[in-house]
């Protein structure tokens, strides 16, 4: 059953790096799709009383742009980037758990297939990504929010899956020699964030299934009616939503942290505390979750604590920007399209972080709470910092995936354009929050004065479409005839660069003995008495590592086959009480599924 | 420059329906005024960078303009003090952004490579001491700014002072309207508030549905309405003017129409206004407003409520002095007969409402139903509402 | 850390299925924490219904939890059973425990069936909801672990007995303490302080 091309060996693929790549050409489905839902937003708000789209379409759209965007499209690219690197940058052949992988894949596409099906069958969730209560519990008849609740459900277990997988692997496979502190800051960000996912998924899983109860069942833990609390719905929401930022940001600054050095010849400033900040961070961020409820009327003792959490917070997030700012200084700068996107990184997540500070000043934030002035806050610390991080990672790894280096001038037309759109389209938001426009509004009258700044914004939404089209033909062209790139293009620093491009199955022929951070540069390069880089001789750069037998993980169609059975259980959860036996008939085939997968063994057979 | 501009921008408020289409035509038909726009949009940005010391409140009118919901103009002391507040603290960050910029620029200017000669690199693996300053640092202005946050935040969430006589007023938010209360008088009305200038008003705040937010940005920030809880808002007027805001917590289909307008008058004005609200209506006898109160008795008191008679379901607004209103509709339509007749013809194509999923029993009300009236019935509850003084 | 060493250890796949549930269980935390957490924000909410002390009868639920605790000592020797390689006293351990906690099920069943005749359903009032939500989550968590035992007691028997068996009983017995570790807070919690 093996073979190295067709629809089944995609579908019963184990390899972590096919798993990174399903997960990235998924991820840019949806942020096309995103992409068209804002921009149908942008095309309504572009004028007073605008007619484009009618309410209901619209909250819908605005609902499922943001869950398009923080589900199904910056949480899975990170996880195709740290699918495919994280083994590889700790010397790993895979990950602990490579059918784990897969099925956490496989769950994570049928969750935002099924998400996409609730367009077809009556209508989108319509009560905003964070879908408070009781207005997500109010129309029990429409099933649109039970798509909503079921959905996230589905994805938060895929991702909880694969936190487990990540932790063990960087807990139990380094390479020799790779201890915890040498391991580039991209690993690290993404074992800070597989543990905020681990810890946050879990509270949200309960409030979500709450409310399905109380959609469902008629129970009443957010029902005011009924005795319950509102309110609590907002806490189990954003204990989970709160480190879910720092999910979606961690793993574009540690990409930030790998590609500054490669290109200014010098290693990260401060290693060792850009890596504590990281860890900072996501400690930090389970205890500032209330101030998204600054307005719900905590009480003022409530609210000035986590005031001063979030204020403390920018702390380490300032010692990231410090160090970076210190890793370039005095490098000697090479201004490639992975760099720009990084440095772009920069200026665009200090303001955007810089009015989250603002959001933290809670008196102020009575004001900008729930205005454009919070979408203009997170547009530039998601949009400017996670994507603009993300698309420095695609940059600078895909010359390592595919073999092909894209082009360097339409990667840089493509940073121009979605850099000054990105900028057109959401520094003008700050105004019109500010001067009294409201979030989620299908439109807005004439005489507010916030015509034009809404006219601005919705051509530079345009623009940042045209620079996406920009890449896809960067993309386009580089498949049919990009320059090839050889093992290390860019004179990297780590384990990754080592191997060919594309990398072999079992990613090292000898799996690398470790000796320092940047481990691959220091066989390339010492240090003289004054710290500068002395290149090594080749004859200097052969390593002996290793060696040993090569065990691969063996296709298996379980994974697929379980995360189809959970897809129709979920749909019979829906149409409940005559989706029963629908759930009935899924859960045969997941634990049909789970049953053939725990009989089977992991490999098949040696590979010498 | 920045006048010009804002000349091409055209305050709406003001202007005359021929205007407006005037304006659309000469919009569209100018792309030299749009490429000024864009001229002044990067010229306001460096002058709004270089203007460091200028009083920020003239700022805010050149960002605002004529903007009647800002919330950088504030008109009471409550949005004053958060005002002055933000501004302090935007400021602090407009320098740490500055600072920034100018370094990234200049190191990325200063250290690039040029075609592709690179220098021997000094390989810096960090300083301790930096760490600890860019720690430090940051950490004391932040626990600067942290000291006026707090007392500000608990002078503004304190309740008021006995003394200060402060009006009080419940808002009950609703799908897709407001509800004011005036138990000192013991009125209801909808949508719009009048309070007096010069004295505090505490608002307390619940939801008869979802939550909702009630904010008038220029008195002070938002507060939510939130079922089965009580919240407040202390807020005053220091001027008699027209305050409007709109709901801030999304509650559904038509959360972007659901407003509120605030008169704030001189004492006498509102005690004179206070006093006309509590008298019950004065129901008509003859004519075709009296045809329009029959009508009215059997089509609408299942959800409307009149003073003074046995209408008095609290599902909908009540209209004992609607015709002193000048708006409805969750304050978004304007209160002329020409919107009354085609609401009642057909409320959501005017405000989009989901009456299909009405249930009164469990007191969810997603809208106003189409009664099918004929427009004779409708001319004559136009005739009987007009009454409602 | 010498290389050698690093590979012995590390790339056990016993211990890095160890590893991963102890990971696992950590997460585990979060949710029964939620729950609890709910719990208590909810076990005075009791609308028109009954009351904690009017509805729990603390006797019968401390003889079920003895019961659990007990099935928590035959898991040890169950697993004790595997250092000696004795695979016929192990299944008799793993089967004892899954006995016990088949027994604990069955007293929480009938607690149940009690309370609903008495009138606390799950849609009685919050107090209802959030207990039933919390103990029926424990349950369902019980039930897998019995699976999990039964099944591990018969795989024993197959030839694929993996020479590292007394690693999967471990790891059974790593999440079978685990729950019975959430019992002892969700009796002392809702029961023995809710009266």
């Amino acid at each position: 059953m093996t073979g190295n091309r067709g629809l089944w060996h995609w579908l019963t693929t184990t390899d972590h790096k096919k798993i990174g790549k399903l997960y990235g050409v998924t991820a840019l489905a949806f942020f096309v799709v995103g992409g068209v839902e804002a921009l149908l937003i942008r095309l309504q708000l572009a004028t007073p009383n605008g007619e484009i789209l009618s309410a209901d379409a619209y909250n819908q759209m605005f609902t499922m742009h943001a869950t398009t965007m923080v589900f199904l499209v910056v949480m899975p690219a990170a996880a195709a980037l740290t699918n495919y690197f994280l083994p590889i940058l700790i010397g790993a052949r895979d990950v602990a758990f490579p059918r784990l992988n897969a099925l956490s894949y496989w769950i994570f596409l049928f969750g935002g297939l099924f998400l996409t099906l609730s367009f077809f069958v009556g209508g989108a969730p319509d009560g905003g990504w964070f879908g408070y209560a009781p207005l997500s519990t109010q129309v029990p008849e429409v099933v649109r929010m039970d798509y909503w609740a079921l959905g996230l459900l589905v994805l938060g277990l895929a991702s909880v899956l694969s936190s487990v997988n990540f932790i063990t692997t960087v807990l139990t496979l380094r390479a020799p020699g790779m201890t915890l502190m040498r391991m580039p800051v991209f690993a690290w960000m993404a074992t800070v964030v597989s543990f905020l996912l681990l810890f946050s998924l879990p509270i949200i899983t309960i409030g979500l299934l709450q409310v399905y109860l109380d959609r469902n069942l008629g129970t009443a833990f957010f029902s005011a009616a009924g005795g319950g609390d509102p309110i609590l719905w907002q806490h189990l929401f954003w204990l989970f939503g709160h480190p879910e930022v720092y999910v979606l940001v961690l793993p574009a600054m540690g990409i930030v942290s790998e590609v500054l050095p490669t290109f200014s010849r010098k290693p990260l400033f401060g290693r060792p505390f850009v890596i504590f900040s990281g860890i900072a961070i996501g400690f930090m961020g389970f205890g500032v979750w209330a101030h998204h409820m600054f307005t719900a009327g905590l009480g003022p003792v409530a609210e000035a604590a986590f005031a001063l959490t979030t204020m403390f917070i920018a702390v380490p997030t300032g010692v990231k920007i410090f160090n970076w700012l210190g890793t370039i200084w005095g490098g000697s700068l090479r201004l490639k399209t992975p760099m720009l996107f990084s440095l772009g990184f920069i200026f665009l997540f200090v303001i955007g972080g810089l009015s989250g500070v603002t959001h933290s000043i809670a008196p102020a934030d009575s004001q900008q709470h729930d205005t454009y002035y919070v979408v203009a806050h997170f547009h530039y610390v998601l949009f400017g910092g996670a994507v603009f991080g993300l698309f420095s990672g695609v940059y600078y790894w895909w010359p390592k995936v595919t073999g092909k280096l894209l082009n360097e001038r339409i990667g840089k037309l493509h940073f121009w354009l979605m850099f000054i759109g990105m900028n057109l389209t959401f520094a003008p938001m700050h105004i019109l929050g500010l001067n009294g426009m409201p979030r989620r509004t299908y439109r807005y009258a004439e005489g507010l004065g916030l015509d034009l700044w809404n006219l601005v914004a919705t051509v530079g939404s345009f623009t940042i479409a045209a620079s996406v089209a920009v890449f896809f033909w960067n993309a386009y062209r580089t498949a049919k005839r990009g320059e090839v790139a050889g093992n290390d293009p860019w004179d990297g620093r780590t384990l990754e660069w080592s191997i060919s491009s594309p990398p072999p199955e079992h990613n090292f022929d000898v799996v690398p003995v470790v000796h320092s951070e940047d481990d691959f540069w220091h066989r390339k390069y010492t240090e003289d008495a004054s710290g500068n880089a002395i290149p090594l001789a080749a004859s200097a750069q052969a390593d002996p590592g290793h060696p040993e037998t090569i065990h691969l993980p063996s296709p298996s169609y379980y994974p697929v086959l379980s995360a189809a059975g959970i897809f129709v259980m979920v749909v019979g959860l829906v149409y409940l009480p005559w989706g029963l036996s629908v759930v009935g008939g899924g859960a045969v085939v997941t634990l049909w599924g789970l049953f053939g997968w725990s009989m089977e063994p992991l490999t098949r057979e040696d590979h010498g | 420059m920045i006048a010009s501009g804002h000349a091409g921008v055209v305050s709406i408020l003001a202007a005359s329906p021929e205007d407006q289409e005037l304006f659309v035509v000469e919009r569209q038909m100018n792309g030299a005024s749009r490429r000024r726009s864009v001229v002044m949009i990067v010229l306001a940005a460096l002058a709004l960078a270089a203007c460091a010391g200028d009083d920020p409140t003239n700022l805010a009118r050149v960002v605002g303009g004529d903007v009647p919901q800002n919330s950088l103009n504030p008109a009471g002391p409550t949005a004053a003090k958060v005002d002055s507040l933000f501004w302090m603290v935007l400021w602090i960050a407009t320098v740490i952004f500055v600072l920034v910029t100018l370094a990234l620029v200049f190191v990325v200017f200063r250290f690039r490579e040029r075609k592709g000669r690179s220098r021997t690199v000094r390989q810096l693996h960090g300083n301790t001491r930096l760490e600890i300053a860019w720690t430090i640092i940051p950490a004391v202005i932040l626990a600067a700014v942290a000291v006026p946050t707090i007392s500000t935040l608990f002078e503004i969430r304190a309740a008021p002072d006995p003394e200060d006589n402060a009006l009080e007023i419940e808002v009950i938010g609703h799908q897709w309207w407001w509800e004011f209360r005036y138990p000192e008088y013991g009125f209801t009305t909808a949508n719009e508030m009048h309070i007096p200038t010069g004295r505090p008003v505490y608002l307390t705040l619940t939801s008869a549905d979802v939550i909702h937010s009630f904010w008038v940005p220029r008195l002070s920030g938002k507060r939510d309405a939130v079922p089965g809880r009580l919240t407040n808002i202390l807020m005053e007027a220091d001027e008699p003017g027209t305050y409007i805001g709109q709901c801030a917590e999304f509650c559904g289909l038509a959360h972007a129409d659901m407003r509120q307008r605030v008169f704030a008058q001189t004492e006498a004005e509102f005690a004179a206004w206070a006093l006309a609200q509590t008298e019950p209506a004065a129901l008509p006898t003859e004519g075709a407003a009296a045809a329009g109160w029959e009508t009215f008795q059997t089509q609408c008191t299942s959800c409307h409520a009149i003073s003074g008679t046995s209408a008095t379901s609290q599902l909908a607004p009540n209209l004992t002095h609607f015709a002193s209103r000048t708006s409805f509709a969750g304050a978004t339509l304007d209160n002329t007969d020409d919107h009354l007749r085609q609401w009642l013809r057909n409320p959501s194509s005017l405000v989009p409402m989901w009456p299909e999923r009405n249930d009164l029993a469990a007191g969810r009300i997603l809208g106003m139903p189409d009664l099918g009236l004929t427009e004779q019935q409708i001319s004559e509850l136009v005739a009987f509402l007009r009454t409602l003084e | 850390m010498s290389a050698a060493v690093h590979e012995e250890h590390a790339h056990d796949p016993a211990h890095i299925r160890k590893v991963a549930m102890w990971v696992f269980l950590g997460s585990e935390c979060l949710l029964f924490g939620t729950l609890i957490s709910t719990f208590l924000l909810y076990r005075t909410r009791t609308g028109d219904g009954p009351t904690a002390a009017e509805i729990f009868d603390i006797p019968f639920t401390s003889i079920s939890s003895f019961i659990l605790l007990m099935s928590s000592l035959t898991m040890v020797l169950a697993h004790h059973s595997t250092g000696r390689k004795d695979w016929r006293q192990m299944r008799v351990w793993l089967v004892a425990t899954a006995l016990l906690g088949m027994t604990f099920l069955a007293g929480q069943v009938f607690e149940f069936t009690g309370f609903v005749e008495e009138g606390l359903t799950v849609t009685t009032s919050p107090f209802g909801s959030s207990f039933f939500v919390l103990t029926s989550f424990h349950g369902t968590h019980v039930a897998v672990g019995v699976l999990m035992l039964l099944v591990t007691a018969l795989m024993s028997y197959t030839g694929r007995w993996r020479p590292d068996a007394g690693m999967d009983v471990e790891l059974v017995g790593l999440y079978w303490h685990f729950v019975d570790i959430v019992w002892i807070v969700i009796f002392t919690v809702v029961y023995l302080l809710g009266v």
